[in-house]
């Protein structure tokens, strides 16, 4: 399989910066996937990658060999679209072989009716249905072979897109937000079929998404990227857990991370909402923003206090939605027991421990905390 | 009860003025049709009637076969009009796919010029392109009545727009799968464009089978006249006019148009509400 190194890749169109260097390395077997909001330049990087766009700058390498310049079908990838991109008037199965043949049938066996008596190609065409028929049957799609694309569903229409990459081979699989045109029952069951599907293929894949579930869920590596530029990568616990950046911690995870106004103060202090943090920090005196996962604020107890303007009960966890005292933020809690949920317009204190706090500098620049800090910044909860 | 049901009223209306409009466009045709069932005699009588006193059409369409060689007059329709779309397609199809889908510098102009191009009536380009085909002695063949309609702005055109719909995600995974640019042409957007290429063809051969002015031109030799010039030769004969066969030779030249009509109505209505032209 494949290593796919990036270095300084930039790109711009009409002027208008959307790749700015990008360096990244994904190793060999590797799922990756590239999330972002839209607009931050993953779909361009992976055409990139695909050989479907030229970079302004910078280099590709695959396997170590520089592959600038050559055509994407020379560079062995395959490629998954969102829109899936099957041929109309192709059947699943000719789908599926478009790219076999392309590679194994000469010019001259490719000619609609003088190649089909050609006896070579009459051989070539056995080999090529066997190896249909396998991926067929890996996919489940052995009944739909005869249909056309019109005919399938979007979820078959995905595995046929899957097998047509799959079919030859390819170093790595590339994917362009493939399961963003189906609904959101379908979408959960091929993310786990897909993931299954790398386990089994052990290939890399390359997968682009502007859904944080989908690159949580299924990748061994994120990278998240904004603005043209790779701001973090590292495995989901990363990502979700220790966010280099504000806009990393605010664009993973559903609902949104709190940010709340903080100050440090010249002793490295945090000051919040009025209460001082049991919590220090080397980083100069100054404004700060501070967040908090909604799953680690406790509610019931503690230094702050917030009136309840809103209530998404789902079932199994709640979203509680406060406005807190004294200031005109919001921020939401996550209840994991629904049987006991407070009042709408009550007041309800709340706090949370100090290794849930993630300091971000005015920039947005991730603050570490000073190590020592793991007593918690509330009284213990008197029974 | 007029008050309470104006609708059929108007529904009446409607449909008059429909029908006076069809009879209107119609009655040429049945002019013809009826003057092609008529013998000469009746044709010339003062007295005015539509159905023939004496059923003739027989007799004019074996005068016509007779007079003139129609079945070649036929043939030749077919091989211009096949020939100049076939060429006009491979001409329009990759010409399209470019101004379409690839990026390339000036291609916005290019696309202008096309669209200029359609403002360009024939007429006007008629004697350059006469002498030009005198120069190189292409004048009296085939190739005079095909060469200079084989690039078709508005082909180029009407493709352009219809590639504009198709989704780039097509054309870049027929790349990954190593299809070539004119393979993606031939391959990936012809069978996409089929509804657009058959709009075109309608009218390509439509245009192209009545054309009268540019064969008048070009052409001498009488083996290479196309079916509107073989009915208007019905005029100049030296016997002078005779009517009926001329209307039942028009009715034969007309008839393949008619009947791959009458086959092809849905496609010719889509294609032209595809075009929203004309």
């Amino acid at each position: 399989m494949a290593q796919i190194e990036l270095s300084a890749i930039s790109k711009s169109f009409d002027g208008a910066d959307v790749l700015k260097g990008i360096d990244f390395r994904i190793g060999d077997g590797e799922f990756i996937s590239l999330v972002g909001p839209s607009g931050c330049g993953k779909s361009t990087l992976l055409r990139i990658i695909a050989g479907l766009e030229p970079q302004d700058s910078g280099e590709v390498h695959i396997d170590g060999r520089p592959v600038d310049g050559i055509r994407p079908s020379a560079r062995n990838l395959a490629m998954v679209f969102q829109s899936y991109a099957l041929y109309p008037h192709l059947s699943t199965f000719d789908n599926i072989a478009v790219p076999l043949r392309m590679r194994r049938l000469s010019a001259i066996e490719r000619l609609p009716l003088l190649g089909a008596l050609l006896p070579s190609r009459r051989a070539k065409e056995r080999h090529i249905r066997a190896d249909i028929e396998g991926i067929a049957e890996q996919l489940d799609i052995t009944p739909l072979l005869r249909r056309k694309p019109g005919q399938l569903s979007g979820g078959q229409r995905q595995r046929v897109a899957v097998g047509r990459a799959m079919v030859r081979e390819p170093r790595a699989f590339l994917f362009d937000e493939p399961l963003s045109n189906l609904d959101a029952k379908l979408r959960v069951h091929m993310r786990a079929e897909l993931a299954e599907l790398h386990r089994r293929l052990k290939a890399t894949f390359v997968y682009v998404t502007h859904d944080q579930a989908e690159a949580m869920t299924m990748s061994s590596r994120i990278a998240v990227m904004m603005g043209g530029e790779l701001i973090q990568a590292g495995t989901p616990a990363e990502i979700y857990n220790e966010p280099g950046d504000i806009r990393v911690a605010e664009f993973i995870g559903s609902p949104k991370i709190n940010i709340l106004p903080g100050r440090i103060r010249k002793d490295g202090g945090v000051d919040v909402l009025g209460t001082t943090l049991k919590l220090t920090c080397n980083a100069a005196a100054g404004d700060c923003r501070i967040g908090i996962r909604p799953e680690r604020i406790e509610l019931g107890t503690g230094p702050f206090s917030g009136t309840v303007v809103h209530l998404e009960n789902l079932g199994a966890e709640a979203f509680v939605h406060l406005a807190v005292e004294g200031t005109g933020s919001r921020l939401i809690a996550r209840l994991a027991d629904v049987r006991h949920l407070p009042a709408m317009a009550s007041l309800v204190a709340f706090g949370f421990a100090p290794d849930a706090v993630r300091l971000f500098d005015p920039a947005g620049k991730r603050i570490e905390l000073r190590a020592e800090q793991a007593e918690r910044i509330r009284e213990p909860a008197h029974v | 009860m007029s008050n309470a049901h104006p609708v059929p009223f108007r529904a009446i209306l409607r449909h008059v003025l429909l029908i006076a409009g069809a009879a209107l466009m119609l009655a040429p045709f049945i002019w013809m049709i009826s003057t092609a069932s008529k013998p000469q005699t009746e044709i010339f009588s003062s007295e005015l009637h539509l159905i023939p006193h004496r059923f003739a059409l027989a007799e004019n369409l074996r005068e016509a076969f007779a007079k003139a060689n129609l079945l070649r007059f036929l043939l030749n329709g077919v091989i211009v009009t096949v020939s100049i779309f076939v060429l006009q397609v491979m001409v329009a199809l990759p010409a399209a796919y470019a101004l379409a889908k690839l990026r390339f510098l000036g291609r916005e102009t290019l696309f202008a010029l096309v669209l200029f191009g359609i403002l360009i009536p024939p007429q006007a380009t008629a004697i350059p392109v006469f002498l030009l085909l005198h120069k190189i002695g292409l004048l009296d063949s085939y190739a005079a009545l095909v060469l200079p309609f084989t690039i078709s702005v508005f082909g180029i055109f009407l493709m352009r727009q219809f590639f504009k719909t198709v989704p780039d995600d097509l054309v870049d995974a027929a790349r990954m799968d190593g299809i070539s640019e004119f393979g993606i042409v031939w391959r990936v957007m012809l069978p996409a464009a089929i509804p657009a290429v058959t709009a075109f063809g309608i009218f390509s051969v439509v245009a192209h089978w009545n054309d009268y002015f540019w064969p008048l031109i070009v052409l001498n030799s009488e083996h290479l006249r196309t079916p509107p010039l073989a009915v208007a030769h019905f005029r100049n004969n030296e016997a002078g006019t005779s009517y009926g066969p001329l209307m039942a030779a028009a009715m034969v030249i007309i008839a393949p148009l008619v009947i791959a009509f009458l086959f092809a109505q849905r496609r010719f209505i889509e294609g032209i509400t595809l075009t929203g032209i004309k």
